[in-house]
């Protein structure tokens, strides 16, 4: 059976789905993923979803479910990359995805990932003075 | 031999032509500001041309038969070009019903027997009765797609896109939402943030005369959109009637950041991205500094 790869970076994980997600698929990445943040104690987990056109209401509903499983296991998730067709049709299946962070690419979802973590942890993070 | 108006007529051509010119060119409703009489005599003499090679048959009354797709096309064609440069149906109508009035005193000269006349004006009126309606079908056809161009333009234009600063865009929104606008409004903004990155996107509803619980809900699902996307939106132009709207049909934006206007949504959007605006002290000019 395929898998999708579970990249870890340091306190991280990088997820970047490359093919369309069919059902067995995203089962298969919701249990891997929950079992990499046991194992790495990973306090973030990144989601590419660029390579993605097709969604159905499961693939939302997995999506959701890996955010409020990794946020019982203290990481938090960030749904990178989504293409406006992908957010039209979850929009339109009324699925909204609360629970989900979003960022419009993966150096964006990094960024919030750090901003997250560091909140989380009570440390202000340091102001970045370098210009955009 | 009893002659027939499929034998008479072809041969009367260039007679039919210029009565039929007179009686166009006499009638009160004539355009010439929309055209020159060139062209008329252009269009007439076309179709008359076509129409006679068409009823050498004895019977030519009916407009559905293969042989009049010919007749068909060219009266459509100028019925859509008269629709498309504003002529009235009334007007467009008579272009075709006047030719009865220039055919009629031709058959009477030609045709002694008087129920051979009565017969054959009788079978050429039909003909030209079929005609009318086929033009006036055509003209309502060419408004129809006068009228789709003009929409499918409105919606075009009255949905720009602009990006106001690095990673902020704005999105006036001018008229009537519904749900095919939603659509045009939802996409095009969603393609262009993916296209300029931008993190933060301005809705301006100032423009928007009313919003009733299907707007709302409109409004929000372009929000849920643009969040899922990685994008905050921001709600700005709400006047305080439809602040008032909002309340009393018990629609929820408490998760929706709005703000009373474009520039109040600007500086929350300069707050988002830590950009601020100041003042430099020797000149006027305003620079926003990271």
């Amino acid at each position: 059976m395929d898998r999708i790869p579970i990249l870890k970076m340091g306190d991280f994980l990088l997820v970047t789905v490359q093919v369309d997600l069919y059902d067995r698929l995203a089962v298969g990445l919701e249990s891997d993923l929950v079992n990499m943040i046991n194992k790495h104690n990973a306090r973030g987990v990144l989601i590419d979803i660029s390579a993605v056109s097709i969604v159905d209401s499961f693939m939302g509903r997995i999506l959701g479910n890996i955010a409020q499983m990794s946020k019982i296991l203290d990481a938090h998730t960030v749904v990178v990359g989504m293409q406006p067709a992908v957010a039209i049709t979850l929009i339109e299946l009324g699925l909204p995805m609360t629970g989900v962070h979003t960022a419009l690419n993966v150096e964006k979802g990094m960024e919030l990932l750090k901003e997250k973590i560091s909140a989380s942890n009570g440390v202000i993070s340091e102001e970045d003075d370098s210009p955009e | 031999m009893k002659s027939t108006a499929s034998q008479i007529l072809p041969k009367k051509q260039k007679e039919i032509l210029d009565l039929w010119m007179k009686q166009q060119l006499k009638d009160e409703g004539l355009r010439d500001d929309l055209m020159t009489g060139d062209d008329l005599k252009k269009d007439s003499s076309e179709l008359l041309t076509v129409l006679l090679s068409m009823i050498k048959k004895d019977d030519f009354s009916d407009v559905e038969s293969a042989e009049f797709d010919k007749v068909n096309e060219v009266l459509a064609g100028i019925s859509m070009t008269r629709a498309k440069s504003g002529f009235s149906p009334r007007e467009t109508a008579y272009f075709v019903l006047s030719l009865k009035e220039a055919v009629t005193p031709v058959l009477e000269k030609n045709i002694t027997d008087a129920r051979t006349l009565y017969s054959e004006t009788a079978k050429f009126n039909k003909l030209i009765d079929n005609l009318g309606l086929v033009t006036i079908e055509t003209f309502i056809k060419g408004r129809e797609e006068v009228i789709l161009r003009q929409t499918a333009e409105i919606s075009e234009i009255s949905t720009p896109v602009i990006q106001v600063w690095d990673g902020i865009l704005a999105l006036p929104i001018i008229g009537t939402l519904d749900s095919a606008r939603t659509q045009v409004v939802m996409e095009s903004l969603l393609l262009k943030i993916v296209d300029t990155e931008s993190t933060i996107a301005i809705l301006d509803i100032s423009g928007v005369p009313a919003v009733d619980s299907l707007v709302a809900q409109h409004l929000i699902k372009t929000v849920a959109a643009t969040r899922l996307m990685g994008a905050e939106c921001i709600i700005s132009g709400i006047r305080p009637e439809i602040a008032q709207t909002i309340v009393h049909l018990g629609i929820d934006l408490s998760n929706i950041n709005t703000k009373a206007s474009l520039a109040h949504a600007l500086r929350t959007a300069f707050t988002m991205l830590k950009l601020e605006v100041r003042k430099v002290n020797s000149s006027n000019k305003i620079i926003a500094a990271v």
